[in-house]
């Protein structure tokens, strides 16, 4: 298992690479291409992710999320949701580049291998920004009447944190 | 607008508890440290970023993605039964679920947004079941490969940024599974 995740990457790198060399595919321009679309979602998140993590220190700083946490502590502990990650809990289904900012920030302070830091990272990883999707989609194609598409993917993003702690608890 | 109020209200929230719980200081430090460290954050996770965007523009363009949306096919058909017969519409639904698991997020929404014009057709205003399945599976994750997550994980300095993947799967799977059975039962139960 170890060995699988250690080749994990470079196996995908090179076995894509392969695969497309194989399918005559010009390989080397298309992975500089992505990497050329990848930069510019960089710049999309930058400034957001400046505005974010200013403002996500300051409420750090400022001891208010504790206070949060404190009285939702009992509550959170009794369904298995670790307190600690709850501003990242609260932003995930609004932004996601508020999301990341808020996730970077816990997997840097408790430890990218922390059960925390893992925690957090599954629920970044197993979410999705649901408000701004359900935004984006029912506006372009002009659509009031939602109907139970928002509570179905509350549902979904509130069993998918409650999963993302049991998960690592489970594997790890 | 609602990043805005959430923006202004972290600020305000800020300040007004320093002054209760006495930490003005670490809050005036922190706000100058925070920008900072975004940008060095951006710039560490910069790498990785670039190179899986890469490599999934290697899987498009050598079939590899297609390959991936025509083995979704027979769940697909199950997920949206009233659009199965269409052939426009389930080909961009797949292309929307393949852009999605292969964390092509930039590709998936306007292919997902082709799919819900299609099925919005004769819909006036209101959302057809086919149509809140569509957005409430976007609305869940369904990348493989979280590779955003994974950076920040790398920058922070894990050994195997990548081992939190079966965690991913399953707890992306209970979500989208929720997600998908909510439909379902709402279809039902939801009366319009």
């Amino acid at each position: 298992m170890e060995l699988f995740f250690t080749m994990l990457v470079p196996g995908t790198l090179a076995g894509v690479a392969l695969y497309g060399a194989l399918h005559r595919v010009d390989v080397y321009s298309a992975l500089c291409k992505g990497a050329g679309s990848g930069l510019e979602t960089l710049v999309r998140i930058v400034p957001a992710l400046i505005g974010l993590m200013t403002a996500v220190y300051m409420l750090r700083a400022s001891d208010a999320l504790e206070l949060l946490a404190q009285t939702l502590r009992p509550w959170m502990e009794r369904v298995g949701l670790p307190p600690e990650l709850l501003p990242l809990m609260l932003v995930r289904p609004v932004s996601g580049s508020a999301a990341l900012g808020v996730g970077s920030e816990l997997i840097q302070t408790y430890g990218p291998d922390s059960q925390l830091g893992r925690t957090a990272a599954v629920m970044l990883g197993s979410t999705e920004t649901t408000f701004y999707t359900i935004a984006v989609y029912f506006g372009a194609v002009g659509i009031s009447r939602t109907r139970y598409a928002v509570p179905a993917a509350l549902c979904a993003d509130l069993v998918g944190f409650w999963a993302a702690a049991w998960a690592v608890r489970l594997l790890f | 607008m609602t990043m805005t109020v959430i923006w202004t209200g972290m600020a305000v929230i800020s300040v007004l508890c320093s002054l209760f719980t006495g930490q003005g200081a670490a809050v005036a430090s922190a706000a100058v440290e925070g920008a900072s460290a975004a940008v060095q954050l951006s710039l560490s996770i910069a790498g990785m970023l670039c190179l899986w965007s890469g490599v999934m523009e290697v899987m498009e363009q050598s079939g590899l993605a297609a390959k991936l949306s025509k083995l979704l096919g027979p769940v697909l058909r199950l997920l949206f039964p009233q659009q199965a017969g269409d052939q426009a519409v389930m080909e961009r639904i797949s292309a929307n679920v393949s852009a999605n698991l292969l964390g092509l997020g930039n590709a998936a929404t306007p292919l997902g947004l082709e799919a819900a014009r299609h099925m919005a057709r004769k819909s006036h205003g209101v959302a057809s079941d086919g149509l809140c399945m569509l957005v409430v599976c976007n609305t869940a994750s369904l990348q493989l490969i979280p590779t955003t997550v994974a950076s920040v994980r790398a920058a922070a300095g894990s050994q195997t940024p990548f081992d939190i993947l079966p965690a991913v799967w399953l707890a992306s799977a209970l979500s989208v599974g929720t997600g998908v059975l909510a439909c379902k039962l709402l279809a039902r139960l939801w009366r319009s």
